[in-house]
């Protein structure tokens, strides 16, 4: 088996991001934002960001600015929300470029979300999960403005939906799921309240989503899949416990997701390949340290130089 | 009227009288757009028609029946579910039949994040006299797929807001006996027991949960599932934990059997280190594996036996026991 396609992947990502006039490009058109943020960390990961112009993404993402609210849309013309309000703030750091920003309106958007128990909202119509949490904290700290928030009470809220395999649901008493304790460890990281973790039992239920085929699950008696490779290693960084897992195993099981000849990487061996799957992948090799990938910052998921460079404290490096 | 679910019968919306007065506006791309996007025609020419409306802010019924229309091609919409939302409240539509088109849709989508928070609004809406019905309706798509994290929201949500736990526990039962490997069922079960105000807390359900759990586990010993259940039993409570026969029984008829131990080696470990006493019977048994593993090996106590083996049946998570049994302590059998 051979190595990761970095030329390949690079190619898939930019003609992806070309091709919008086929129905699948159509779908997602509203979640563009996520889109621009999976595809740029990629790229920049694969230290190919250059293929990118630079100017034409920042004015784009300026344009899907609600310029009453502050908040971002997923595209032009769409309602803006929490989800894409921090992807654009992700792609505009990728770019160095967050000083386009109106920091006081975006922040003051995103700290309106929070509601009285701790806990955010996506948007105004008050949809409530941790990945909120996660957002909202990672924006507001990528922005310097965690202090527009009441810290105290959205790190308890994070707390209040442990459980009792040491992992977190979307809300208190949800099924404890690798993406969801992703989202409150990160929040609890970048927090500095790691304190609430329990890291070895946390650890323990983490490392146990290794299957025998070397890949992660996101709960138990569910398939691997390489979405996984990301919300599972990156909360294992966080908790300082990675090591307990198969690393070479989950690498050769990410290589075995690509697309060896048109680029991209799936969900699983064989299957069709997509963005989000091929940012996971890349990302997940970047944390196990894979030769000639930049390094990505496991709390706010974006590449430790552009943290070094905005002048955020890394989570972890 | 026309709907997306019939799409050979489709009208353009260009071509219903009912629809000649608006004018559609096409998709903004912005002075400097990334790439022009190109959409299919009979999507495009909906959008544009929403956008107009959207635009002009108009409350209509033939508004809802756009969004509908929308909604059918894209579930995944943000801004036309708000909208639709803001058009029903000024209408004061009727949202029992807003229900049902619901129903329909979540059938079709039923991992959709927009669908199932528009289900709350709805829900939240009708109030606690539809308490039963959505948990019945929650009950249909978790038969579809039993581990459906937003049904599983939704129905934590609906009781917890609306009432409804009469039979809660009975469903977690029923689902159990379908697939004991239901880690989803597993974790409502601990919700139930830990948060349903007809039976008594954690405490008073503790004896008889203690009593299904061991079952559960005799009867699959590799799911991993039901083993964190029994731990989770005695949340804060270690003392309890070692004390109770019941679990250290269990862990020595798991590894009697010589199959599907890893777990049962795991639990011992932690009642180990809690300062757990093994019985003599408990001592063999574990020197026993050991010495089917691995013969040559010679370890000061009963834990470490415990992790040396794990590391030989388990070597993914290698490191992991490693680490456990460097960091016994000071005082283990």
């Amino acid at each position: 088996m051979g190595g990761l396609e970095e030329e390949k992947h690079a190619r898939y990502i930019v003609s992806v991001e070309k091709k919008k006039d086929d129905f699948e490009a159509l779908l997602i058109e509203h979640l563009r934002m996520n889109g621009a943020y999976w595809g740029l960390t990629t790229l920049d990961l694969l230290n190919k960001i250059g293929a990118i112009d630079v100017d034409e993404v920042v004015s784009w993402v300026m344009e899907c600015q609600d310029k009453d609210c502050g908040g971002f849309a997923g595209n032009l013309g769409h309602d803006p929300h929490l989800l894409y309000t921090l992807s654009a703030v992700q792609v505009l750091a990728i770019v160095d470029r967050i000083d386009v920003l109106d920091i006081g309106k975006v922040s003051d958007y995103v700290a309106g979300l929070q509601n009285d128990d701790g806990s955010f909202s996506g948007d105004m119509w008050g949809e409530t999960d941790t990945r909120f949490s996660y957002c909202a904290i990672c924006c507001l700290s990528l922005l310097g403005r965690l202090s527009k928030i009441n810290v105290e009470k959205a790190v308890n809220y994070i707390v209040s939906c442990k459980n009792l395999d040491g992992g977190f649901g979307s809300a208190p008493g949800g099924e404890s799921h690798a993406g969801q304790i992703f989202c409150c460890v990160g929040a609890l990281a970048i927090t500095g309240s790691l304190h609430h973790v329990d890291r070895d039992l946390l650890g323990w239920w983490l490392c146990e989503r290794q299957c025998k085929d070397g890949g992660l699950n996101g709960r138990p008696e569910k398939l691997a899949d390489v979405c996984y490779s990301w919300w599972v290693l990156s909360s294992l960084i966080m908790i300082d416990r990675v090591h307990w897992i198969d690393k070479e195993k989950l690498t050769r099981f990410i290589l075995n997701c690509q697309d060896k000849d048109n680029g991209g990487i799936s969900d699983r061996p064989d299957n069709a390949v997509d963005v989000f799957h091929t940012y996971f992948g890349v990302a997940g090799l970047s944390l196990m340290e894979y030769p000639g990938l930049k390094s990505i910052d496991p709390a706010y998921a974006l590449p430790v130089d552009v943290l070094l460079s905005s002048h955020v404290p890394s989570s972890y490096h | 009227m026309p709907s997306s679910d019939d799409e050979a019968d489709r009208i353009p919306l260009s071509a219903r009288p009912e629809w000649s007065d608006v004018r559609p506006v096409p998709q903004d791309d912005g002075p400097n757009p990334v790439a022009p996007i190109a959409y299919r025609d009979e999507f495009r020419e909906t959008m544009d028609y929403f956008r107009a409306v959207y635009l002009a802010d108009e409350r209509s019924r033939r508004a809802i029946d756009l969004t509908t229309e929308v909604i059918g091609m894209n579930p995944g919409n943000y801004t036309v579910w708000h909208f639709r939302r803001v058009v029903l409240e000024s209408l004061n539509a009727d949202l029992l039949d807003e229900r049902d088109f619901l129903d329909r849709m979540t059938m079709r989508n039923a991992k959709n994040y927009q669908i199932w928070h528009h289900r709350r609004w709805l829900a939240e809406k009708l109030g606690p006299e539809v308490a039963n019905k959505e948990l019945e309706f929650t009950k249909n798509i978790l038969a579809l797929d039993a581990k459906n994290y937003h049904a599983w929201s939704h129905r934590q949500w609906v009781l917890q807001s609306l009432g409804g736990w009469e039979n809660e526990l009975d469903y977690c039962c029923m689902l159990l006996e379908d697939d004991i490997f239901n880690n989803s069922a597993w974790n409502q079960r601990y919700f139930v027991i830990t948060r349903s105000p007809l039976l008594g807390g954690l405490l008073a359900m503790r004896d008889s949960e203690v009593g299904y759990t061991t079952e559960a586990i005799l009867a699959n010993p590799q799911n991993e599932s039901p083993w964190r259940y029994l731990r989770g039993l005695y949340k804060g409570d270690t003392s309890q934990l070692i004390s109770d026969n019941r679990v250290s029984e269990l862990c020595l008829k798991v590894l009697k059997t010589g199959n599907s131990y890893q777990f049962a080696l795991s639990l011992l470990l932690d009642l180990l280190c809690y300062g757990f006493q093994p019985s003599e019977e408990l001592r063999a048994v574990v020197e026993a594996l050991r010495n089917s593993e691995q013969e040559d090996t010679v370890s000061s106590n009963l834990a470490a036996t415990v992790c040396l083996i794990l590391e030989i049946t388990d070597p993914m998570r290698l490191n992991y026991w490693v680490w456990r049994r460097n960091n016994l302590p000071s005082q283990v059998c």
